[in-house]
């Protein structure tokens, strides 16, 4: 089984204040266009063609949201990604072929078959696995956080979430728990304004999920979520009132969710003029107009950078698809230490 | 000078803390108030804020955040103000603690205490014995020690195990008994039973308060000529079948005793692994003593009820030892 290259995560990580805008652009385009064509290819080709099996669920159009907030990652850095947030995995060096894996329910997966789609993890690259339950993962955060203010490192907790996980109970245990320990966390909204069925009006009764912030002594803020550098620089406030002892920060992103809550799921329980509207504000198509614009780059140099993708895209599912099932015998085994 | 039930749990926290920089408290009103039940007092002085956290009332909270804290590699002790309460944290323990080395391969050193049990007058929410709940969930162990000695060897065996565990600690017995323990270090391991009191004519395999109850009939029985075996199973996840089964083909009839309600209590796993593997040795159907199946009830005379006691374990072992 290949392992985590500590080093190749490392260079992807920690982006320096320096980076010119060009360059930032190129890397945000780079992660966004990896976790679209990544999900496309789950979800439009390996689900319909059988090989992958169970729920599939995808961040369409949600892509600024990871993208512009764990490149602020450091490697101390510990993340608790949502379903939505396909580009963190990427963004922290998990090899793409893997995450093919584990779709697939192969050998090599993160969980080597033992569990599906975006339910995977490694502490080694600092991603805790996504609880199924999301609103679970805040006292979860809160822990983690403490472990690092205990041993006083640097590191932070990125922990992240939909506007459904906050109508749940651990979701305000976990956050009242950060804030009155004064916790590293910084709190990501992927407010797609739908959990599963349900509409926003019938999730809440306030008009944002950053109204709760003050409540809890937080502070917190709306961004835009189709827009990666708005993202960007929100994270990067958020990141260092975290990282300074001020306890944890809150960032509600403000995006759609462009599928239903799954693959199974046609959503039309949603408006289509919603989709139409959010289908104009796409990030990755906001992303190109701006570098155009701004001359960072050109059509030619933004295809070409697709067209990279795809071949990587297309060399893990070879890689991954290649990969065997588990061994039946492999059912026991690691349900306790030493087994 | 003797060292009690609860002093020994204390006393094994306190020695963990001093070995391991990474073991830390968590819970509510542990610190400064030093426990509900006192167990925690004078640790806030002697380790700090650090490392002994007072948290908001949030069972889900201080679970999640224990889980958190040991995926990091620390080694979290929470503690649950009553084990009845343990139901907040119950998704995080199962959902999430429990199948993180399976799943993932992470694991997720934590202890859970859980104060638990009848006999305190403390009425429905206060005194349930919740140990089924766990011992149904594969990843998880789950410890009901009975003497001082074991609480402390249990507790500091918990602490060094690299698996969630909850740990039960009887209420009742926290200042009803005592005993001499060992100056020197000593820990007991998770998983062996033992046996608190070796028989020839039936075996009473049981756990957590009752063995003090088993033993009391035990006594009175010797007197009538029946020479009674008491197994205190001390964990019951993962279940020491050899010490289970060793004991009921040695006496051939076994009873069985929990405090806890009866449908799918301990005693009927237990008597299907005795079934399964020693059926033919047994001379007569296994019996069991239990309490019935309503909540625990708050009036003396209720609690009385429905609490198992010495008189009802010696009627049901004198119909076996007859058979």
């Amino acid at each position: 089984m290949s392992t985590i290259s500590t080093t190749s995560a490392q260079e992807r990580l920690g982006l320096a204040e320096s980076v010119p805008q060009a360059e930032l652009a190129r890397r945000f385009l780079y992660y966004m266009s990896l976790m679209r064509e990544t999900e496309d290819r789950i979800e439009r080709k390996l689900y319909r063609q059988g090989k992958v099996l169970g729920g599939v669920y995808v961040g369409r159009g949600q892509e600024a949201i990871p993208v512009g907030s764990a490149l602020h990652s450091l490697p101390e850095d510990v993340l608790l990604p949502s379903h939505r947030d396909m580009a963190a995995y990427f963004i922290r060096g998990i090899p793409l072929g893997r995450v093919f894996a584990q779709y697939m329910g192969r050998i090599g997966g993160l969980t080597n078959g033992r569990d599906g789609n975006m339910h995977m993890g490694d502490m080694r690259a600092g991603l805790v696995s996504i609880i199924s339950a999301l609103a679970a993962t805040v006292p979860v955060a809160a822990g983690v956080a403490l472990a690092l203010k205990y041993r006083s490192s640097n590191g932070i907790a990125f922990n992240y979430f939909g506007d459904g996980s906050t109508s749940r109970g651990d979701w305000h245990e976990g956050v009242n728990m950060a804030t009155v320990l004064k916790l590293p966390v910084v709190f990501i909204c992927n407010n797609n304004q739908y959990a599963y069925s349900t509409p926003l009006s019938g999730q809440m009764a306030c008009a944002n999920v950053a109204d709760r912030g003050p409540a809890y002594g937080m502070p917190a803020e709306i961004v835009d979520g189709n827009d990666v550098f708005a993202v960007y620089e929100a994270t990067a406030r958020a990141v260092a009132h975290a990282r300074s002892g001020l306890g944890p920060y809150m960032l509600e992103c403000k995006t759609f969710r462009m599928t239903g809550h799954s693959a199974h799921d046609a959503a039309e329980y949603v408006p289509a003029a919603l989709f139409e509207e959010w289908a104009k504000r796409d990030p990755i198509l906001r992303l190109e107009q701006k570098m155009i614009e701004y001359g960072w780059s050109d059509r030619a140099t933004i295809d070409a950078l697709h067209g990279q993708v795809l071949a990587e895209v297309d060399a893990a599912v070879a890689w991954a698809d290649a990969q065997p099932f588990p061994d039946p015998a492999t059912l026991f085994g690691n349900v306790y230490d030493g087994e | 000078m003797p060292t009690t039930y609860l002093e020994a749990i204390r006393e094994g926290l306190w020695e963990e803390m001093e070995r391991d920089p990474d073991v830390f408290l968590i819970g509510e009103d542990i610190g400064v108030y030093g426990g509900a039940f006192k167990v925690t007092a004078g640790f806030i002085e002697h380790f700090g804020e650090r490392r002994v956290v007072d948290t908001p009332i949030s069972e889900s909270g201080i679970v999640g955040a224990a889980i958190g804290a040991g995926l990091m590699g620390l080694r979290p002790v929470a503690e649950m103000q009553f084990a009845d309460f343990i139901t907040c944290g119950f998704d995080q323990i199962v959902n999430f603690a429990a199948k993180c080395r399976y799943r993932w391969n992470a694991p997720v050193p934590m202890v859970v205490r859980a104060p638990s049990g009848g006999g305190i007058h403390g009425g429905p929410f206060h005194s349930q014995n919740p140990e089924m709940w766990f011992v149904k969930v594969p990843g998880l162990k789950v410890i009901c020690p009975s003497t001082a000695y074991d609480a402390k060897g249990l507790i500091k065996s918990a602490v060094r195990d690299n698996d969630p565990v909850i740990f039960f600690e009887h209420k009742a017995l926290y200042r009803r008994i005592k005993e001499e323990l060992p100056a020197g270090e000593f820990t007991v391991p998770i998983g062996k039973a033992r046996i608190a009191r070796a028989g020839r004519d039936l075996s009473i395999i049981t756990y957590g308060a009752m063995v003090w109850v088993a033993l009391e009939a035990a006594d009175a029985l010797a007197a009538e000529g029946i020479d009674v075996e008491v197994v205190d199973l001390r964990t019951l996840l993962p279940l020491d079948r050899d010490t289970v089964c060793e004991s009921a083909k040695k006496t051939a009839k076994v009873l069985l005793l929990h405090e806890d309600t009866r449908t799918a209590g301990m005693a009927g796993e237990l008597a299907i692994t005795i079934t399964e593997s020693v059926f033919e040795h047994l001379d007569a159907p296994i019996v069991r003593v239990t309490a019935p199946d309503t909540p625990v009830p708050f009036s003396p005379p209720l609690e009385e009820a429905f609490l198992p006691n010495a008189a009802k374990v010696i009627e049901k072992a004198r119909w076996l030892h007859r058979y």
